[in-house]
């Protein structure tokens, strides 16, 4: 039976000695530092992660050298798919990413800019290895395209720019059909509401965008316990990605497995 | 014994974790753009991504060399690399029609089926069906990753299947043995698939020491 997917999620940026680093963040701001990438992945290939997720987070282009180098540090030891993203905007760059040992290139801002990347990278390099990431952000106002009712009151889901900092006007549900049709393999749901709450994942916004699509969806941030995976696959998801509680130790990936197999949804152990 | 396995690089993207895995399993890895040069391979390795005529264009200098040294040698298909070495697939052509594979094992690959999510992507069980030196340690319920659209249904060819959208082969291989493939990304399913690279390895060390379990 196809199993649900738990990922931990890794953001790598460079440390002041141009050292690479992993760090989390709430609302996707106040970073905190917590430790060595290779490590870490490593430490959650041995402790049964289903896949794993980088997400790069420096700007600079020392930077992106020294996350390359780590994604393929990472590929040489832990034989799981790892998912890298962070600046990905040309053809070029989901080319380079692929071949320094990453398995999918997950994309935000490059594909919003110029959706034709999308297409261009699905036909070149499969289907398989384009994920279209959302940073959602609910909008209570009317001008969006698809309304949920949460709490008595209407709102929509708004894609972000730049980590969150960006409006965009456009409506998450409606891309995400869009980025299906034009190919995406894969659907990776973030909230800048969630992010970091440990409240849970915007379940809402995870339930209409799988209600739009047939391709997998990966619930992102706001992950604070295993029931909140349970919750996120009942909305539909694939995978569930969580980073801060697995990083501080607030539950293993066996512990969380153990939680979901006696809940009866289906996971690799 | 040493092994060389030769990767055959088409223009296939990532080939880097597949090397690795295949390095832990013991061999000497050699990833090669020229047909001629893996004629001498003691095995080789058929990669595969993306769609199925695509691949097929790609490869095709390397269709006349690969039909010849599948006489004797281990091949071992990975996804699409699986596929290509079927009968035909149904992918992209037209209506009714199909694009002719290479034709090396009995087969048709056709879109997932079913009531299930396209593509069908994740980590699911497969169930040995048969004997074979790549799945010597593998069983039944270890889990693999796949990632794919289209399948060849479970039969006589098939050495471990899965199950989504209805039976399909995990695992195939040809009547002798020496021309096998998974559907799944043996570089990616953890120890499962380090175990079937390791299963192929030594596989290949037998089959060119002239100790071939499977040979007719």
């Amino acid at each position: 039976m196809l199993t649900k997917r738990i990922i931990p999620c890794i953001d790598v940026d460079v440390d002041d000695d141009g050292d690479p680093a992993v760090y989390t963040g709430v609302h996707f701001e106040d970073l905190q530092y917590t430790g060595d990438p290779v490590e870490l992945a490593r430490e959650y290939n041995a402790a049964g992660a289903d896949e794993f997720v980088f997400l790069d987070i420096t700007a600079s282009a020392e930077g992106r050298e020294t996350m390359l180098d780590v994604v393929g540090q990472v590929a040489d030891e832990c034989f799981i798919p790892l998912t890298v993203g962070g600046g990905i905007r040309t053809r070029d760059d989901i080319k380079e990413t692929l071949r320094a040992g990453a398995d999918k290139v997950s994309i935000t801002t490059g594909a919003l800019e110029r959706p034709e990347l999308i297409t261009e990278g699905a036909r070149a390099f499969g289907n398989q290895c384009i994920v279209i990431s959302v940073d959602s952000r609910r909008r209570y106002d009317e001008d969006g395209e698809h309304y949920v009712e949460v709490d008595g009151e209407s709102c929509w889901f708004e894609c972000t720019k730049k980590g969150g900092r960006e409006g965009t006007g456009v409506d998450v549900v409606s891309w995400a059909a869009e980025a299906e049709e034009r190919g995406a393999g894969e659907l990776f749901v973030n909230s800048i509401d969630a992010d970091g709450t440990k409240d849970g994942y915007d379940l809402p916004l995870t339930g209409a965008v799988c209600d739009a699509v047939s391709t997998p969806v990966i619930a992102s941030s706001g992950a604070g316990s295993p029931e909140h995976m349970r919750e996120a696959f009942e909305a539909g998801a694939d995978a569930a990605l969580a980073a801060s509680i697995f990083h501080f130790g607030e539950y293993t990936i066996d512990e969380t497995k153990a939680y979901l197999d006696e809940q009866g949804v289906p996971v690799r152990r | 014994m040493n092994v060389d396995v030769t990767v055959i690089d088409y223009g296939v993207g990532n080939l880097r974790s597949l090397r690795r895995g295949l390095e832990r399993a013991g061999a000497t890895v050699t990833e090669s753009s020229d047909p001629d040069a893996i004629r001498t391979a003691d095995a080789l390795v058929l990669p595969g991504v993306g769609a199925f005529e695509e691949c097929m264009r790609n490869s095709r200098p390397f269709h006349d060399v690969l039909r010849e040294v599948a006489e004797d040698t281990p091949v071992l298909g990975i996804c699409v690399g699986l596929q290509l070495l079927m009968t035909d697939s149904t992918e992209d052509a037209p209506e009714g029609d199909v694009v002719e594979g290479l034709d090396l094992v009995e087969g048709h690959v056709t879109r997932v089926a079913g009531d299930v999510k396209v593509p069908h992507m994740g980590w699911n069980t497969l169930t040995v069906e048969r004997d074979h030196p790549v799945v010597a340690d593998v069983e039944t319920g270890d889990y693999a990753y796949f990632v794919h659209s289209y399948r060849t249904d479970a039969g006589e060819h098939t050495v471990a299947s899965c199950d989504y959208g209805g039976g399909f082969a995990a695992i195939a291989a040809n009547e002798r043995g020496n021309v096998v493939g998974t559907q799944f990304h043996p570089e990616k399913s953890g120890d499962t698939g380090l175990a079937v690279l390791d299963g192929f390895v030594s596989f290949a060390a037998d089959w060119n020491a002239g100790r071939t379990p499977l040979a007719d």
